[in-house]
């Protein structure tokens, strides 16, 4: 074990480093700059935009800056914000917890949901309930979460009145649990219904896939139950790929929470970064997108150690 | 080396039994709805078993024999949409009951605690997530309400009783932890858990070697007579039936042929079917005194006519220089977890291997899994790169051969393998996988090439105007005959056939067999033939190598090492093969117990030298130490 997670480590590292690498590269590329912000500010001279641009360093070779980001960052430094000289890791952690939030509420909501249809879908196979929560699945990706987050905005908030139309809680009343609750329920959802689709189609094929094994013959041949069958003997068996699934989908719902952030105005990190972006801030672009691919590797990490300890067939060396 | 302490069994001298019935199967047929249309899989079948006796069901495949079981059990796969009609009457103190009109949850009830079942595959039948002992234990908690506590003390007792060393600690053990043969005693411990009176057993022994079947076979015996249990034991192989079968009931196509007791059936089978089943049996010792292979005699499966087995023509061409010379051949694996991770061990798959075919002769390399077999087979072809060794191939040093002319030498070694459904394209016709590899040696024009397939699908017994089916619309022997046509179109002198026919019916494995002579006969063939069945070697062979953990232990002409073995390995290997004659059961001597050695070593494993000794002309063996 204290092996394999050294080794891991060492990879990780690795990956950390070229997605580091690549990331900046692409930054980079985009044209304009974060001058380009205060070069419409009235008044202000061509020469007060070198010095400016020569104290954040941006006048230098491009592999150069790399190497000075990267210096400051192994050091623990992950540098300041453009826009208005925070430093990034308290930019990101100010707005990390309403994404985690979010993104665990979403995917806990989908898993449970997913995983039963499937099941029920493997189960029943080619019943009613089976053919509609196929369609529905087909409807549910081909949906864009954008268009589906406005519409659950017009139905529930505009026409109904029920849930509030975005944000994370209550302007000025300064939250409590329920008022967090209640402006979780639609970005939630709304975040987690294409991964419903994506659960269940996984479920099904994998408990399809169980049930059809001779050990499920021999576990009926001994005369244990229907439902004794399912949950004991298939289901394990079923979960081993969904694991590996959760470790894959986790960094797939950073990225979802993206739009859906942007459509419900919530305050997390796929906000930030768009916003950064827009802004050209660097080290806060290139903060979120470190610590979003640290939380990929860690996902990863997580779904490996787990497959072992449900998988008795693998060992961790 | 152990033996197990038990009385072997003498001959089929059981006492006259009262006959009580225990299962009758009563007029049943099952009838499968497809897409295409409806299969009768199982026609108006019926048998009765009695207590305490063993009645076997034989057939090839699609002749309904586990499907019969199954139907009778009601574990045909849900969803599969058949239609059942007939009676399965279980005897029981209450007065028989019909499986096939009780409820669910009564019928739930009878499976694992008044009839069990075990199946053919032990490495998929056991769930690979659940440890050993919790899969025994969970029969006893199902049926006689233990507690997990007693139903696991009532485990141990179990998993001792199939005779598992160190049963306690095993239990908590996950089937990947366990060898095959290992895994069948923990089946045949969870389907005996709660003393059924009937067990039937699907083809329980196939997917294992032969030293282990017999163990099994073993096992089974003594526990039924422990328990007086009766046994249905489905099998397709005749040799297990004469082995343990005290009645039996012949399938074909979904209907019972002949029905009787086992000895009476050898004897002398009434029905043409049956005649012509038994006469595609190999027999082992029925080559004694016969110095070249022999075809299996053909009998006509309406008549029951039979013609006389010939004995092949001389075909081999004892020259100075042999076709094929192997010498210190050796390929071990490297055993790594990882790209950055030490070596954990080596395989040593074939450990300096040494041997000569010469034209127009058959070779086996003969042994259980794990011996080396196949990957000997392989690295002649260069499919796999030797580790060391030599290979001299038609006068050439074939190792040392660079891409270009290894094509052109390989044109003249072709190999057939095992599963005639797996090594044929199912995208490409017939006539173009035949005409392939003279497409790509660019060797003939496509007229030239379709009269080539034409004339070869002949040769195998095949009408040529099949060349444009696809693999699909052909039986398992057919495909195995398209293989063999592919293999002979760059006229090769030499097949390697790595368990061409095991996978085959028997009757398909007779014909392929007498094909496969035939041709020898007609083009000078040299054949390095792999396999692990006995009786089948016994038949084609000229000379024999048995090899064990990637050694060749004992080398000889065909007849040294079926009359005279020598090595304490070729013996066992040769007791434990059942023979297809009831007369001589219980003639064989004690079953060894010992479980097949894995060939993965340390890394800092030095292979001992090895000598060998000469027996007689050309039979060569091992010297063995005190391991056996």
């Amino acid at each position: 074990m204290a092996n394999f997670l050294f080794s891991r480590l060492l990879q990780s590292a690795a990956l950390l480093f070229l997605v580091s690498l690549i990331g900046f590269g692409i930054v980079h590329l985009a044209p304009g700059g974060p001058l380009a912000q205060f070069a419409l500010t009235p008044g202000i001279s061509q020469a007060d935009l070198a010095r400016m641009a020569h104290e954040m360093g941006l006048d230098r070779a491009l592999p150069i800056q790399y190497w000075e980001w990267l210096t400051r960052i192994l050091t623990g430094d992950w540098g300041r914000s453009y826009r208005d000289g925070r430093s990034v890791l308290d930019v990101i952690f100010g707005r990390l917890p309403a994404t985690l939030e979010l993104i665990l509420t979403g995917s806990f909501i989908a898993i449970i949901i997913g995983v039963w249809i499937g099941v029920m879908g493997a189960v029943k196979r080619y019943s009613i309930f089976d053919m509609l929560a196929t369609v529905g699945a087909m409807v549910a990706l081909s949906v864009p979460t954008f268009w589906f987050g406005l519409i659950v905005i017009y139905v529930f908030s505009v026409n109904l009145g029920w849930l509030p139309a975005g944000n994370r809680m209550t302007a000025g009343a300064g939250g409590g649990f329920l008022d967090f609750l209640h402006h979780l329920i639609a970005p939630a959802l709304v975040l987690a219904f294409v991964e419903v689709a994506i659960w269940s189609r996984y479920m099904r094929s994998s408990m399809l896939d169980v049930i059809s094994q001779d050990y499920i013959r021999t576990a009926r041949a001994k005369g244990v139950s229907e439902r004794s069958i399912l949950w004991r003997h298939a289901m394990r068996n079923a979960m081993l790929p969904m694991i590996a699934l959760a470790g894959v989908e986790l960094p797939a719902l950073l990225s979802g929470a993206l739009v859906t952030e942007t459509v419900f105005t919530w305050p997390g990190m796929g906000r930030l970064l768009l916003d950064s972006l827009g802004y050209r801030d660097y080290p806060v672009v290139m903060g979120i997108l470190m610590i979003s691919a640290i939380l990929a590797l860690l996902g990863n990490l997580l779904a490996d150690i787990a497959a072992a300890v449900v998988d008795p067939r693998i060992r961790l060396t | 080396m152990k033996t197990m302490d038990m009385p072997s069994q003498p001959a089929n001298d059981h006492v006259e039994l009262p006959l009580v019935p225990a299962l009758a199967v009563e007029n049943l047929s099952v009838t499968f709805q497809g897409e295409t249309g409806s299969v009768d899989a199982v026609r108006d079948v019926s048998f009765t078993l009695y207590q305490g006796e063993t009645l076997a069901l034989v057939g090839e495949s699609g002749s309904g024999k586990s499907v019969t079981s199954l139907a009778a059990l009601r574990l045909l796969p849900p969803g599969s949409k058949a239609r059942i009609e007939g009676r399965a009457r279980l005897f029981g103190p209450q007065g028989p009951r019909d499986l096939l009109a009780l409820s669910n949850e009564e019928m739930r009830h009878i499976r694992g605690d008044e009839i069990a079942m075990i199946f053919q595959e032990p490495m998929t039948s056991l769930n690979p997530v659940l440890t050993a002992g919790f899969q025994i234990s969970e029969t006893l908690m199902v049926h006689r309400g233990l507690s997990r506590h007693e139903a696991d003390a009532e485990a141990v007792r179990l998993l001792d009783k199939v005779r598992i060393p160190d049963a306690r600690s095993r239990m908590n053990q996950y089937p990947h932890d366990f060898s095959g043969g290992m895994r069948q005693r923990v089946m045949i411990a969870m389907a005996l858990a709660c003393r059924p009176k009937v067990l039937i057993a699907d083809e329980p022994t196939t997917a294992l070697d032969v030293t282990i079947q017999a163990q099994i076979l073993e096992l089974i015996r003594s526990l039924q007579e422990e328990d007086g249990m009766s046994v249905l034991f489905i099998t397709h192989d005749m040799g297990v039936v004469a082995e343990i079968a005290d009645r039996t009931v012949v399938m074909y196509k979904g209907a019972v042929v002949e029905t009787g007791a086992t000895v009476d059936l050898f004897a002398g089978a009434r029905q043409p079917y049956t005649q012509a089943l038994l006469s595609a049996v190999p027999k082992l010792g029925s080559m004694r005194g016969r110095a070249r292979p022999m075809r299996f005699p053909v009998v006509d499966r309406t008549t029951g006519e039979a013609d006389t087995p010939v004995e092949v023509p001389e075909t081999v061409i004892a020259s100075e220089q042999p076709l094929l010379q192997v010498s210190g051949l050796t390929k071990r694996f490297d055993i790594k977890r990882g790209l950055f991770s030490p070596l954990k061990g080596r395989v040593h798959a074939v450990e300096n291997v040494s041997f000569d075919v010469n034209a127009g002769e058959t070779l086996t390399l003969v042994g259980e899994s794990g011996c080396g077999k196949s990957t000997t087979g392989r690295t002649v072809l260069r499919l796999i790169e030797p580790t060391a060794g030599s290979i001299q191939f038609g006068g050439a040093d074939f190792l040392a051969l660079k891409a270009e002319r290894l094509r052109e030498h390989r044109n003249r070694m072709q190999i057939i393998f095992q599963d005639p459904f797996a090594s044929l394209n199912p995208r490409m016709t017939v006539g173009d996988a035949i005409a392939a590899p003279l497409r790509v040696n660019k060797l003939a024009t496509a007229s030239q090439a379709r009269e080539r397939v034409a004339d070869l699908l002949r040769r195998v017994g095949l009408d040529p105007a099949v060349a444009g089916r696809y693999p699909h619309e052909f039986s398992g022997g057919q495909r195995q005959r398209i293989c063999i046509a592919r293999a002979l179109v760059l006229q090769p002198k030499l097949i390697v056939a790595d368990e061409a026919v095991s996978a085959l019916d028997v009757s398909v494995k007779a014909q392929v067999i007498n094909l496969m002579l035939d041709l020898q006969a007609e083009m000078g063939l040299a054949y390095l033939f792999i396999s692990h069945d006995m009786a089948a070697v016994e038949r084609v062979s000229h000379r024999v190598a048995v090899m064990y953990l990637g050694e060749i232990v004992e080398i000889g002409p065909r007849q040294a090492i079926f009359e005279n073995p020598q090595h304490p390995y070729t013996k066992r290997l040769l007791a434990a093969v059942p023979v297809a004659d009831p007369l001589r059961r219980g003639q064989k001597g004690p079953v060894v117990a010992d479980e097949i050695r894995s060939p993965i070593r340390s890394p800092d494993y030095v292979p001992p030298e090895r000598r060998y000794r000469t027996v007689s002309q050309g039979h060569r063996v091992m010297e063995w130490g005190d391991e056996w």
